[in-house]
């Protein structure tokens, strides 16, 4: 996703180093992906799936 | 003594065989108070080792500030895979197990220059047109 966008970032977290990380964003389980410090998606997911999830977050749909 | 396998290793310089473009993993480290710098620091000279196209750029963290704030980097051990461009794709801790090969992954994506994604997600990802920031939580195991 990063490679395809300019607007994405990754960081891939070794969580077992970093218990701080894991208690800010209450990891519970692997592999959880934290979205803009807000949208959790836990486990693996299809890629669209993946994608339209992180997506939606940076452009929420206008309210009509 | 190696940390990869001679098999692992064999496997690895298969898959990096066709890397297109020069990719640079940027090594954020210090000498103190990190057990998995160093062999995070050999785990990136072996995988340099298996490619002509990769490199590894080392920056002590606590001395080059400059360096880290440019690639945002906080903490360590950290890595940058850069090719043509950043991307954005960093890795905190050691690259070992599910990690290592998620970074195997990153250096081809990166020396390709191509996210190998589905059309539809080309479409989704076209679309974004503010910072999507994902912190991806892994285990070694």
């Amino acid at each position: 996703m990063a490679v395809e966008s300019g607007h994405v970032t990754s960081i891939i977290v070794e969580a077992s180093e970093y218990p701080d990380l894991v208690r800010k964003y209450q990891v519970s389980g692997v592999p959880k992906t934290v979205v803009n410090e807000t949208v959790d998606i836990l486990g693996a997911r299809p890629e669209e799936d993946f994608v339209r999830t992180a997506v939606g977050d940076a452009n929420p749909p206008s309210a009509t | 003594m190696a940390i990869l396998s001679a098999s692992d290793a064999a496997r690895v310089r298969e898959m990096l065989a066709d890397l297109p473009n020069p990719v640079r993993l940027v090594f954020f480290t210090q000498t103190l108070n990190c057990e998995t710098c160093e062999p995070t620091k050999q785990i990136l000279g072996e995988v340099a080792g298996l490619s002509g196209q990769i490199t590894v750029e080392e920056h002590n963290f606590l001395l080059d500030k400059d360096a880290a704030a440019r690639y945002g980097i906080d903490r360590v051990p950290a890595i940058a895979v850069v090719g043509a461009q950043d991307h954005g794709i960093r890795f905190l801790g050691i690259p070992s197990g599910y990690e290592f090969m998620s970074l195997i992954d990153a250096i081809k994506l990166v020396s390709a220059g191509d996210s190998g994604l589905g059309e539809a997600s080309r479409a989704l990802l076209a679309g974004v047109e503010s910072p999507l920031a994902l912190q991806v939580f892994v285990t070694p195991t």
